[in-house]
């Protein structure tokens, strides 16, 4: 079942291009891991997926399963203050907001919901917690937390692990899989780890400004391999 | 030794006093909860350059022998709007430009002044405030747009949380960011025209960024913040009010003096409890 379609999508910042002629499919389930160096348009595609940044033309079609407010985001972190005063349950509650029409209040099914997915990441034993003393492992659970109180359809995560030591780094992208297997959630995933980021996703779309690669996993290793290969026949 | 019964019913026994603990509470209640956020988004240089703006409209409407208040309104929910745009103006230098509109407001405000007469008590009360002198009008205002402003915060608690935690995350989910922000600066911009006849233009500042930076060192989440910047307000305002009435000294700065120990305190109590 196909959830979202981006086509020709080009968006520009002043003149310079950030993203040129870039189309893919997303389907129900997939878990899309989008590659690329700095400065090759990841984030600004994020931020059109989430209607942030409006293209200059091309456009995004979602298709009836979801709308363009039902995508779980799970921002960068350094776009939350480090010294914000906030509990647990006070940030992943502000997940549900969006299913809030005109409640001043959060009702007790929001409230179940926050505690669900508090539940659900392993880290109910927290909610009374601050935010901002919490280690980068933790912060990142409850605000994916967050991001399943918004969306259970579609994740979106702008590179999950920085920062994070490897043993949690594994159980994040355990997370994330399991999210993903066991809720058939829909992921998609801005990483610069190619080795073990890439490991449980079933498409990769590698960004230049413009699209370089969209496919399957195995595709994607295949050619980065033949890729390798010719590179070193030329150096040799 | 002071007997605090003797000072509180001499304190009350004045109608003006009375006025003045009631609209200054008020203020200051607004002026703390929207504080919170202002000083979480770092837009605390926005409500010092509204305070400046108003300084500069209600000395033309001295001087033009206008009411004040009708005019300091619109002229600063203008400059709120205006203000909110440019230090979300990546290109433009945020804190230079509101520098520049602060003296510049200023600096009308005198000229204008400079034409009409008796200039030098007005700019003292456009300066420090003149809370003892307000009318019983001015009391019903002040209460009214208080409650107003109150009312509002309230009922728009979880998106203004959630636009001060993380704005692109709400925006993302739906959120009308655009609409709150500007509701928050318009908030500001009554609270502080309000502020005015209490604090003065130098000292208003003081009630929107005390409260919420005494009541961070202690507590950790929002909702806590928010109650005690409040709780704190309305006693520093008290404590300042009383303080001014048995010193004789000028009720503004005697609130910021208190509110100014009340951070020290906060900030002791902030490291004892390692927070």
């Amino acid at each position: 079942m196909k959830i979202l379609s981006a086509s020709k999508l080009n968006v520009q910042y002043d003149q310079t291009t950030a993203l040129k002629d870039v189309s893919f499919d997303l389907y129900e389930g997939d878990y899309l891991c989008i590659v690329g160096d700095n400065g090759s348009g990841k984030s600004t595609l994020v931020k059109t997926l989430l209607g942030l940044v409006k293209p200059k033309s091309g456009n995004i079609d979602f298709h009836s399963r979801i709308t363009q407010e039902e995508i779980g985001y799970l921002p960068q972190t350094t776009h939350i203050q480090r010294d914000f005063p906030a509990s647990v349950m006070e940030v992943v509650l502000s997940g549900c907001l969006n299913r809030r029409k005109w409640n001043p209040f959060y009702s007790r099914a929001e409230k179940a919901r926050a505690l669900k997915n508090l539940r659900r990441l392993d880290i109910e034993d927290l909610k009374h917690k601050s935010f901002r003393a919490l280690s980068g492992g933790q912060q990142q659970r409850v605000l994916i937390a967050r991001a399943l109180c918004a969306s259970e359809k579609v994740l979106l995560l702008d590179e999950p692990v920085t920062g994070l030591d490897p043993q949690t780094t594994a159980s994040l992208y355990e997370l994330i899989e399991k999210l993903n297997q066991e809720l058939g959630m829909t992921i998609i995933m801005i990483t610069h780890d190619v080795g073990s980021g890439l490991k449980s996703a079933s498409k990769v779309l590698h960004l230049r400004k413009e699209v370089l690669f969209f496919g399957s996993l195995e595709d994607y290793q295949q050619e980065e391999l033949a890729k390798c290969h010719r590179g070193g026949l030329r150096h040799a | 030794m002071l007997n605090l019964t003797d000072v509180f019913s001499q304190m009350f026994s004045h109608a003006f006093m009375i006025r003045a603990l009631l609209a200054g509470s008020a203020v200051a209640l607004c002026a703390s909860l929207l504080g919170v956020s202002l000083v979480l988004k770092r837009y605390s240089m926005i409500g010092d350059g509204l305070s400046h703006v108003v300084f500069g409209a209600m000395a033309i409407a001295l001087a033009l022998n206008l009411a004040p208040l009708r005019v300091a309104v619109p002229v600063v929910v203008l400059a709120a709007f205006f203000l909110l745009r440019i230090s979300q103006n990546s290109r433009i230098n945020g804190d230079a430009a509101i520098a520049m509109i602060s003296s510049t407001s200023i600096a009308i405000g005198v000229i204008f002044m400079n034409f009409s007469s008796g200039m030098n008590a007005d700019i003292n009360s456009l300066m420090f405030g003149s809370v003892l002198a307000m009318t019983p009008g001015d009391v019903h205002l002040s209460l009214v747009l208080s409650i107003i402003v109150f009312l509002l915060f309230l009922a728009f608690y979880d998106q203004i949380f959630a636009i001060t935690f993380d704005e692109n995350f709400a925006r993302a989910t739906g959120v009308k960011v655009g609409f709150f922000n500007m509701l928050v600066a318009l908030l500001t911009a009554i609270t502080i025209v309000l502020g005015m006849r209490v604090m003065g233009t130098m000292l208003i500042s003081s009630l929107i960024i005390f409260p919420a930076l005494s009541s961070m060192r202690v507590f950790i989440s929002f909702k806590s913040v928010i109650i005690s910047s409040a709780i704190l307000a309305l006693v520093c305002f008290f404590l300042g009010l009383t303080a001014s009435f048995i010193f004789g000294t000028s009720p503004g700065a005697s609130v910021v003096v208190i509110n100014a120990i009340a951070f020290l305190l906060f900030s002791v109590a902030g490291i004892t409890l390692k927070r």
